[in-house]
């Protein structure tokens, strides 16, 4: 099944300057017993945007309408725990289609590139400056160039480049997945087999 | 010859072959599924209307969203029940073996795979489950993945993948009192922190390593994944190939004399390079508990929380959450519950060394003790061996296999704002149940801590 094409976007930030967000929180256990891909983004971040009421917690990010973006930015080391893929449908299907940190947990990182959303890594002092911009121009935005492998801040001279698998960038910009990859592999994989005692 | 770790020695040989300087196609041997992350995979192999590649090389089981009460009965629950509905008819229509509820097999994917004889030295082994890494002590690669790589798995035996730095964490010398693998992992996590392994997979080596059973070394390379790692090993020894002698889908006689040949060269040669190494004292360890709401937030029983201002942009927010003040002493702090199981703590060792405590004595009346065993074959010993007289005598209840409250998913939760001393991994803001506050620990000290009804050293009792 292939994805949604990511070739560049320019869009404004919901800013989450939260270290070691682990999946549990982006989508809590109690909301994994779908057994289809959809609708995991009404849950996103469950409990820290809602109390134990079901009342919004007004501090939340997430509950404020002024902010808006689909590009998500988080403190280091995002998408820590469990290996629960449903955490990055959930941020997909809130309509989120990047997420930026310092650093994010290898599994996280995996299953964001297997289905179309970007993980862009940046460093320490290029996030700190999202985030200090963000508290003084709420409307900023950020352009992330997949091609060309750079995030640049709209109307600043601040930019930066990031790495990515020449594959997995191949992969997001054509929409392509994995599994077509290794469906076309299957005779080196029979071959494979074979040659394995 | 090239010198090579034991991560090198494994993963090269499954490399089907090269996509790029960092990618691989990596062949898998066992693939394990369940009922939660399976469903997606399945359902896209059905949109393409392709069928299971090596059906024989995926097992499944039920365990995360079961009950663990009333196993015979229908589940009430009705996503729960469709989840379990969907995994058997998946199972039915790719001809994969299934150990659903109520088989004698079933229980936590990673206590049923070692215990079963399915995990072996040298095997690539992957699970839509971040603790599949529990596998690694055996010597084999085995690590955690997302439903887009089980589809993978299901429709290629093979995933995509980029070869991780190497680590090497020893820890050398005896073990005090009182301290188990438990202890060992939240020390390491205290000192090399939550990320501290990210982007490696880890070989724990050293003599206190070395000295584990295979069921403690099970408890530390289960959570590897806590620091961040893809996963942990430990090179397989006499230990190994003994708990392994018997086992139902380990070769018998000749072949297995033959196979240990072969597993006793999966080992880190000399002067094989590390991105990292880090070498810890098995005596400066000591029976540890988080206070915090990651597993890295750890401390020595007997040390006051910390004072970390500045240092820590988590750190208040989680003490706020756990209700702790900065500099305070955590033995004595009331608790509210205790839960003995999952998979990193519900074999049957883990349920001796509680039963230790418990034997003779009473839980507090104010704390809900729950031990749940992490297989059926587990249950069945604890059993057999007057295990469950112990803790029913002491108040505590032995329920049915299943992950239950280390995440959560079914009626097992602990409520809003209570305390619950947990031998499971993660103590994370409402990972057992929204508002609930985690305590990680070993059995020993779940077990001397309902005893008290506050959080208690469990030397106090040994």
């Amino acid at each position: 099944m292939s994805f949604e094409k990511f070739i560049q976007l320019t869009s404004g930030i919901v800013p989450l300057p939260v270290e070691n967000v682990d999946t549990d929180q982006i989508i809590p256990a109690r909301f994994l017993k779908a057994v289809s891909r959809a609708g995991f983004g009404d849950n996103l971040f469950r409990d820290w945007k809602y109390d134990k009421n079901g009342q919004p917690i007004k501090e939340f990010i997430l509950n404020d309408s002024q902010v808006k973006g689909k590009i998500l930015v988080a403190g280091k080391n995002f998408g820590c725990g469990s290996s629960r893929e449903h955490a990055a449908w959930a941020i997909y299907d809130y309509g989120f289609r990047v997420v930026i940190s310092s650093s994010f947990a290898d599994i996280f990182k995996n299953n964001a590139l297997n289905i179309g959303l970007l993980p862009v890594e940046v460093s320490e002092n290029f996030l700190e400056k999202i985030f200090d911009l963000w508290q003084v121009k709420k409307s900023m935005k950020l352009m992330v160039n997949l091609e060309e492998q750079y995030v640049s801040i709209i109307g600043t001279d601040d930019k930066e480049r990031f790495k990515i698998s020449s594959y997995k960038k191949k992969c997001l910009l054509n929409g392509y997945d994995d599994i077509d990859y290794l469906l076309s592999k299957k005779e080196e994989i029979e071959n494979f087999e074979l040659n394995k005692s | 010859m090239e010198s090579k770790t034991l991560f090198d020695k494994v993963w090269d040989k499954h490399v089907v072959s090269k996509i790029d300087d960092k990618l691989n196609i990596l062949y898998i041997d066992n693939h394990f599924i369940h009922e939660v992350t399976s469903p997606q995979a399945f359902a896209g192999l059905d949109n393409r209307g392709i069928k299971v590649f090596r059906p024989k090389q995926t097992i499944a089981t039920a365990d995360h969203n079961v009950p663990t009460k009333g196993q015979h009965l229908p589940i009430k629950e009705e996503l729960s029940r469709v989840q379990l509905e969907k995994l058997k008819e998946n199972c039915v229509n790719h001809e994969i073996k299934l150990f659903g509820l109520g088989h004698p097999y079933n229980g936590i994917v990673h206590v049923i795979g070692p215990e079963l004889g399915i995990t072996q030295p040298g095997m690539t082994i992957v699970c839509g489950d971040s603790h599949t890494s529990t596998h690694g002590a055996f010597g084999s690669i085995a690590f955690g993945i997302g439903t887009s790589e089980v589809e993978m798995v299901l429709a290629s035996q093979c995933l995509i993948q980029a070869k991780p730095k190497k680590m090497l964490i020893q820890v050398d010398g005896k073990l005090n009192r009182g301290v188990s693998a438990k202890d060992i992992i939240l020390y390491l996590l205290s000192k090399l922190t939550s990320s501290g392994g990210t982007g490696h997979f880890i070989e724990f080596a050293g003599t206190a390593i070395k000295g584990l059973s295979m069921e403690g070394r099970m408890t530390l390379c289960n959570m590897s994944i806590e620091l961040g790692a893809r996963g942990g090993m430990i090179a397989p020894d006499e230990v190994t190939f003994e708990y392994m002698k018997g086992r139902q889908f380990v070769p018998k006689e000749e072949e297995f004399v033959k196979k240990v040949e072969e597993w006793q060269a999966l080992k880190t040669d000399e002067g094989a390079e590390f991105d990292k190494i880090h070498f810890f004292e098995a005596e400066d360890i000591e029976p540890m508990i988080t206070y915090g709401t990651n597993p890295g937030m750890g401390i020595k029983i007997g040390d006051n929380i910390p004072n970390k201002n500045g240092e820590d942009k988590d750190f208040e927010k989680a003490l706020s959450y756990m209700g702790f003040e900065k500099n305070e002493r955590i033995i004595g702090k009331k608790i509210d519950y205790i839960f003995i199981g999952s998979c990193t703590n519900g074999r049957i060792e883990d349920l001796r060394e509680a039963a230790n405590i418990i034997k003779g004595r009473k839980k507090a009346p104010e704390v809900n003790a729950y031990i749940v065993p992490g297989s059926k074959l587990v249950e069945k010993v604890a059993v057999e061996e007057g295990l469950q007289e112990i803790f029913e005598a002491a108040g505590f209840e032995l329920r049915q296999p299943g992950c239950s409250a280390c995440l959560a998913m079914n009626e097992d939760k602990i409520p809003s704002g209570a305390y619950c001393v947990s031998t499971s991994n993660r103590n994370f803001e409402g990972r057992q149940g929204p508002g609930a506050r985690t305590l990680l620990a070993s059995p020993l000290t779940a077990a001397a801590s309902a005893i008290n009804g506050h959080i208690t050293d469990p030397r106090d009792f040994l």
